[in-house]
């Protein structure tokens, strides 16, 4: 039996898991259109390869990785791009972001899936086609997962560990994902291990999650990997607190996990993975849960690009829904519009309504009560970040390590003045890049204008210069040849034409017979001869 | 006695020739202070302040020459951090020089631009692309938003565009909700 660890505060919020996880997988029809961003990874966005007016195939990719972090994009059905730019994403900004819109003919026809033998080729290879199939962490931070696979430097990291936590309430992807495709997960991990070179493979499971524990538990018998139940105790799914429950061990502040020797992944990414490596399936959908203020709540295997507006009707929402949540109550955001589509991202939305989500009650005055320090799974000081945080103090802010809030809204839950501690947090972060931007715009300004003074002053002096030697060269003209390089340069021309005229020989006599060439040099003989005698005396005419 | 006068004579010369070298070898051309200044002003070269750019106002703010609430770009926050880092109180903008702007690019439009090359003399970044009698245009990256092309194109073609926001400069605002009075 393992030794498991704890991490500080956690809170309990309520489950809600059971609306949903009863219900199997269902496999959404195909949508009137999918709306498909460029940018739904961690890093550049793809850049597109088709044109409006194309057809594509299920699987083709329509945006190519663009940079070391970033992957691709694929068309999630076959049909015709009907469009390509601006059109809303699920972003909490509510602005729009370059899209392909892709109509399908509803032939669903594949482009050739070519399985790869990982095992053959070198973990770089395999990595550039993880790139190219689109994988990233379908956990919800949809890091690009060809990036997190590089060993670097390293010989090895020797842990990896397969999140299933599902730690936000409300949320079941995972849950259905692990209990029904429990052998395409097992082999995508075998393949990661294989990446990775890692020693032992854990896999974390929250204990509310019994069916998916032992279907995991049966699967990973032979692999000899290790599914371990952890306590259920929200956020025990952020990669950071998994890694510390497991293994005891935390990544240094700023640090990532592979530092520690650990590399932890979602279990639908390493689904995923087995889908592109083991069928040649590049990442054209995932599993949504649908939940919330709806009749029929139910995971759903969704393409992505399909629109959220098509989705939720699947699930009959109830006639008082406000607007969805994207992703769990604690961690998501409500969607801008309906109208935008699922993503990478997506592991869930919540119709809210205002009896489910009711509006928190207006905050009070911070009492320095420190529930939110207590609660804090990264054991910073929330109600000192929150005073930095709203009195714009960020550089304070970030001495009291801002940026390893995972924001995963515990000070938020237990916050007896309602404040809303997260939304300063993240205002604090937002404001500290922006400064960053700016100084870097600074910096390159400064740059390019001392630049510019430098090449003014290099451009008056090189013309002074010339005028300087301009007029003293009209000055003194020539005084001595030989020093003006000009008259130096002409000469020497000249007698390089003279020796060219001297050293003329007569062309094409090697192949003659010999009797005709002992005539030629008859003939050169009395020609020079003759050219002698005429330098002898040059006054005499020539008959 | 001699001795002792003799090793502290040695260590004298010894710790004055090791002075002299580094007074050389690490020269400081440049006052720290100015360049702590340059480092608070915003870069955009713009003039406003009535110096022929940043840096020339960082040296007149050092020298005691100008005062620090006359960059209209660095806005209130700018002359927030010149008065901490000099100590004097801050003080309002001084509305002689112009008034805090969004931050704009200059925008060249194409159809009408003669190519005169005025434009890209004017620009303190080198931030205009182009050569005589054919188009000019702005690298946007690398616009400061400085105004200086405006005035000396004759055709009247530049424009300032404020830049808008986008997914990657976008930030979380400040959080306003109600609270409870009393």
């Amino acid at each position: 039996m393992r030794t498991l660890f704890q991490f500080n505060g956690g809170v309990h919020p309520a489950e809600h898991k059971q609306e949903s996880s009863t219900q199997d997988i269902a496999c959404a029809p195909l949508p009137t259109q999918l709306i498909v961003p460029l940018q739904q990874h961690i890093g550049q966005r793809a850049k597109p390869l088709v044109q409006v007016g194309d057809s594509v195939l299920k699987g083709q990719m329509i945006g190519q990785a663009d940079g070391a972090t970033s992957c691709a994009v694929h068309a999630p059905t076959s049909g015709r791009v009907s469009a390509i730019g601006e059109a809303p994403v699920p972003h909490p900004s509510g602005l729009p972001d370059l899209c392909i819109t892709i109509t399908p003919d509803g032939a669903e026809q594949w482009v050739e899936r070519t399985p790869l033998d990982y095992q053959s080729m070198s973990p770089t290879e395999v990595r550039k086609h993880l790139r190219d199939f689109g994988l990233a962490g379908l956990g919800g931070a949809v890091f690009p997962s060809h990036v997190k696979l590089n060993l670097g430097k390293l010989a090895k990291v020797p842990t990896l560990i397969l999140n299933g936590a599902e730690c936000e309430p409300w949320i079941t992807c995972d849950d259905r994902l692990m209990r029904e495709r429990t052998a395409d997960i097992v082999a995508g991990a075998k393949i990661m291990q294989h990446l990775l070179n890692a020693d032992e493979v854990l896999i974390g499971i929250e204990d509310n999650k019994p069916q998916a524990i032992a279907a995991m538990r049966a699967a990973c018998a032979d692999a000899r990997f290790e599914v371990i139940a952890v306590p259920t105790l929200y956020p025990s799914g952020g990669a950071k607190q998994l890694t510390k429950i497991l293994t005891g061990k935390e990544p240094p502040s700023g640090g990532r996990s592979s530092d520690i020797g650990v590399q932890i992944f979602n279990v639908a990414t390493a689904y995923s993975v087995a889908r592109a490596v083991l069928h040649g399936e590049p990442l054209i959908s995932r599993i949504v849960t649908v939940t919330g203020n709806v009749d029929q709540p139910r995971n759903y295997e969704v393409l992505l690009g399909t629109p959220v507006k098509e989705l939720v009707a699947l699930a009959s929402p109830r006639n008082d829904t406000q607007g969805y949540i994207m992703g769990g109550p604690m961690m998501g955001f409500t969607l801008p519009s309906d109208a935008v589509p699922v993503t990478k991202a997506s592991n869930c939305l919540i119709a809210s309504s205002p009896k489910l989500f009711p509006p928190p009650p207006p905050a009070l005055p911070c009492i320095r009560c420190t529930q939110c320090a207590q609660a804090c799974p990264v054991n910073l000081q929330p109600q000192d970040l929150y005073w930095f945080s709203r009195g714009r103090e960020f550089g304070k802010a970030q001495e009291y390590n801002l940026f390893d809030c995972i924001e995963c809204g515990c000070c938020d839950y237990v916050c007896p003045s309602h404040i809303p501690l997260v939304q300063y947090y993240r205002f604090a972060k937002g404001e500290i890049w922006a400064r960053e931007r700016e100084k870097q715009q600074a910096d390159l300004a400064r740059e390019r204008h001392e630049f510019r003074l430098q090449r003014i002053e290099r451009e008056k002096k090189e013309r002074a210069d010339k005028l300087a030697a301009k007029t003293q060269g009209s000055k003194a003209p020539s005084a001595n040849a030989e020093a003006d390089p000009k008259k130096a340069a002409i000469q020497a021309a000249i007698e390089r034409a003279k020796l060219k005229r001297a050293g003329v020989m007569p062309q094409n006599v090697e192949n003659l017979p010999v009797e005709t060439l002992k005539e030629i040099k008859e003939i050169e003989a009395r020609r020079a001869q003759l050219k002698q005698a005429m330098e002898k005396q040059p006054d005499t005419p020539n008959s | 006695m001699s001795t002792a006068l003799l090793i502290m004579i040695g260590l004298a010369l010894f710790l004055g020739l090791v002075l002299g070298y580094a007074a050389i070898k690490f020269k400081v051309t440049e006052s720290p202070l100015v360049q702590k200044i340059d480092a608070i002003l915003p870069q955009t070269q713009c003039g406003q302040c009535g110096f022929p750019g940043c840096k020339p106002y960082a040296t007149a703010i050092a020298a005691g020459e100008a005062d620090i609430n006359q960059c209209p770009p660095g806005g209130e926050e700018g002359i927030r951090k010149l008065a901490e880092l000099l100590g004097v109180d801050p003080k309002p903008l001084n509305a002689e020089h112009g008034a805090p702007k969004p931050k704009s690019v200059a925008v060249i439009d194409e159809n009408l631009c003669i190519g005169c090359t005025l434009c890209i003399q004017a620009c303190p970044v080198d931030a205009i692309l182009g050569t005589a009698k054919h188009m000019h245009t702005v690298i946007a990256k690398e616009c400061t938003g400085c105004e200086l092309c405006i005035p000396p194109c004759p055709v009247d073609c530049i424009s300032m565009q404020v830049v808008q926001e986008d997914l990657a400069t976008w930030k979380s605002k400040y959080p306003l909700y109600a609270i409870r009075s009393a």
